[in-house]
């Protein structure tokens, strides 16, 4: 007798989540990529790239990303040297600060510059109690280059001191035995592991400065220093021309995927973690010259980096924050961006977890890799389509059903969600991986099921990261401006767009209190998520 | 008794073929080189690996149909015993309900078998609390509570040094014998096999190649097993 068993422990419903998730995402944001092509079809590429003024963007958005690209490398990786060969106090603690850069929202940041940078900002002040006249420096390519220098620069240096840490002590101790001088060990042993990080930070930086959006809108200074994801905005917000922004972000949107390809070629795996206790052994330490040099790059990075910083939390200290918090605007603004916020991150974290059900199964159980992974891109399709490009789409495609500013929270949760989507994926996928690894043979065995095993297993593995995933993309929904730009009205305003209305029109004592509302809601939500959800073992 | 009557299964770049019979109460060691297949083999019989053609029945029922957790069967891995976030208690008592609903005389049920391995004053501990060679006593109270006719070990104790290996085997000896369970216990020791088999089955490039005592250790002239021995 000869019989065929398929599977012993079958699940037919494995493709369930996955499905229903891909599904919701593609109509959500293939859908209004379709309605935003359709508008810009009636413009053909050739007339839209006679444009003057689309060139004069395009020039600009690729020039302004090659700029911050190169100079925060090119600060970064002096820094990393010198974090990597000194120790002095306040060393973890600056190292920690250079990881905010992955949290804090733009707006706060760009609050935190035109603090100190503005018209009536410290610098200026002080330059002008020395008897100098700087003017209005700050916006325009200046100051959209210190604020991507402000958030790329700590970015960059983390991870290329991640890479000098990971020389073994062996290297450093045989370097010492063969007097090694600070030049040879930067072209043998440094250089390699930089030149190995360099292609993918770099294409990432661009990537992220090609994009950014809250940066220029609110540095960007006018039509001279615009780029193509704020142009998009303003042609649909401010002259309702829908062929030009369905054109521009049709452009936008090509490049982007372009060099989403090449940074996806280019991307390469990060190394251990920073092991900042190890004693520092490197021989080129003592030697002359090297002090200075170590001075010179930490003493610039700190300038741009640390005031901004220092604004922000000065700005708590200011004497109108009492009369400036009583504003009932502020405080809708607050209920507001809470409620978007966790319902964007409650979004997000539901359709990731979805997803990598379906994927993990195909990944580990059918060892089909190509197929999983391609399920996950499915989730960051959102890379590739920038949220303005998003939210221009659904504008489109939902202005001739209904009043689009009705719908405004809905939308503006929706583009945050998928947003937010490639975090949680980042996050979620090897613990869950993990419990399927690890556990699948055994439960199985004992015929822990269904609810059993949800209870049982994967509830407490992985409630710590779906807390994670939970407040990484509530803050980030909680800080982003690209959704509430193009949706914001009256009756529908966050904090960071208050901040944004605030920084423009100079209210710099009302702006105070929304940053550092802002930047306290953000601090206090990931807290209490990641305990409330994550349970008491959170810190382990 | 488990009859195993031409049971195959098969990758893209090989095939196994088993055919042996372990008679009930015994203990049957499963000896071989690496690669084999003495873990897929193990693997049918659990339910974790498809089977393609060939007959699995234990006392008259057909095994094929039932899946993992419906099968007469308990597995002992090498890793991967226990629930690292649930207490001894928990991950003993899981075996007897998947849910963790247990009555009164189930919970007596688990102490009593935590008791039997030597387990008895740690039932609140977690996994990682305890060594390796009493986390593996875990899994073995557990099988005990399950009551699962048939024991497969696939080298539950091959990271553990070797007097304590040697004292868990007798553990699963003298535990086998009082509850009369049939056991197959893959090994890489042939010495374990002599220790308290009353079988060996010898496998090799699919398909087992010697069925007999534990004497046919010392005096088969296969060639496979004496390459296997290093004779």
């Amino acid at each position: 007798m000869s019989r065929i068993f398929a599977r012993a422990q079958t699940r037919p419903l494995w493709w369930l989540p996955g499905s229903a998730a891909t599904l919701i995402i593609l109509l959500l944001s293939l859908g209004p990529l379709t309605a935003l092509l359709w508008q810009a079809g009636s413009l053909a590429p050739r007339t839209l790239l006679a444009d003057p003024y689309l060139r004069h963007v395009l020039g600009f958005s690729l020039w302004q990303a090659l700029l911050s690209t190169l100079l925060s490398l090119g600060l970064a990786i002096p820094v990393a040297r010198a974090l990597a060969r000194r120790r002095f106090p306040g060393r973890t603690l600056l190292i920690k600060l250079f990881g905010l850069s992955l949290v804090l929202p733009v707006i706060i940041a760009v609050f935190g510059i035109v603090a100190v940078h503005g018209k009536q900002g410290w610098l200026p002040q002080l330059l002008h109690g020395l008897g100098l006249a700087p003017g209005n420096y700050l916006y325009g390519l200046f100051g959209i280059l210190l604020a991507h220098i402000f958030f790329n620069m700590p970015l960059a240096a983390r991870l290329l001191l991640q890479s000098l840490e990971s020389i073994p002590e062996s290297s450093w101790r045989l370097a010492s035995q063969l007097g090694m001088r600070s030049s040879h060990i930067f072209r043998l042993l440094e250089w390699p592991l930089i030149r190995a990080q360099l292609p993918g930070l770099a294409s990432l930086i661009f990537m992220l400065c090609f994009t950014s959006f809250a940066t220029v809108l609110a540095l960007g200074g006018g039509p001279k220093s615009t780029t193509l994801e704020v142009a998009v905005y303003q042609a649909l917000r401010f002259d309702f021309d829908l062929a030009t922004a369905g054109g521009l972000a049709l452009v936008q949107l090509i490049l982007t995927a372009a060099l989403l390809m090449l940074q996806h070629k280019l991307q390469s795996s990060p190394p251990s973690r920073i092991t900042s206790h190890r004693p520092c052994l490197r021989p080129d330490r003592h030697q002359p010259g090297t002090g200075l040099v170590d001075a010179l790059a930490l003493g610039i990075g700190l300038a741009v980096f640390l005031p901004p910083l220092l604004a922000i939390v000065v700005a708590g200290l200011n004497p109108g924050l009492p009369g400036a918090l009583t504003s009932s605007k502020l405080w809708l603004a607050s209920g507001q961006s809470l409620l978007i916020a966790l319902a964007a991150g409650s979004l997000a974290t539901l359709l990731g977890s979805a997803l990598l059900l379906t994927s993990r199964h195909l990944r580990v159980r059918d060892r089909k890799r190509r197929a999983a992974a391609l399920w996950e891109a499915s989730g960051s399709v959102i890379l590739m389509i920038p949220a303005v490009v998003l939210s221009t789409g659904l504008f489109i495609l939902f202005m001739p059903f209904a009043d689009v500013f009705a719908l405004g929270p809905w939308l503006v949760v929706l583009v945050n969600a998928l947003m937010a989507l490639p975090y949680v994926l980042r996050t979620l996928s090897a613990p869950m991986q993990l419990v399927v690894r690890q556990y699948d043979r055994l439960a199985d065995s004992l015929g822990v099921r269904g609810l059993h095993r949800l209870r049982l297993v994967e509830w407490p593995l992985l409630r710590r990261p779906l807390a994670q995933a939970a407040a990484l993309s509530m803050i980030l929904s909680l800080g982003d401006l690209g959704a509430i730009a193009m949706f914001g009205s009256q009756e529908l305003t966050t904090l960071p767009w208050l901040l944004y209305q605030q920084l423009g029109s100079y209210r710099l004592t009302e702006a105070a209190a929304t940053a550092l509302l802002l930047l306290i809601l953000c601090f206090s939500l990931f807290w209490l998520i990641e305990r409330g959800l994550g349970g008491k073992h959170a810190d382990h | 008794m488990l009859n195993i009557d031409q049971l195959v299964t098969s990758y893209p770049d090989w095939r196994v073929s088993f055919s042996a019979t372990l008679p009930k109460g015994e203990i049957t060691a499963l000896i071989g080189p690496s690669g084999a297949g003495k873990s897929t083999l193990l693997g049918m019989i659990a339910g974790f690996v498809p089977v393609e053609s060939g007959t699995l029945d234990f006392d008259g029922e057909d095994l094929l149909p039932l899946g993992p957790a419906a099968r007469p069967v308990t597995t002992l891995f090498q890793d991967h015993n226990l629930f690292l976030h649930l207490s001894v208690f928990d991950n003993i008592a899981i075996g007897l309900h998947p849910g963790l609903r247990l009555n009164a005389t189930q919970r007596a049920q688990v102490k009593d078998a935590a008791n039997r391995v030597g387990l008895g004053e740690m039932l609140t501990r977690l996994p990682e609390q305890l060594s390796g060679g009493q986390q593996q006593r875990v899994g073995l109270a557990r099988a005990l509570v399950r009551g699962k006719p048939l024991l497969l070990l696939d080298e539950p104790f091959s990271a553990l040094d070797p007097a304590l290996r040697r004292e868990m085997l007798a553990e699963v000896a003298r535990l086998a014998c009082e509850q009369g369970i049939t056991v197959l216990m893959v090994s890489h020791n042939p010495e374990d096999a002599q220790l308290i088999a009353d079988q060996v089955l010898f496998v090799d490039e699919g398909r087992i190649a010697l069925q007999g005592t534990p004497d046919i250790l010392h005096n088969s002239d296969h060639p496979g097993l004496l390459r296997y021995l290093g004779q």
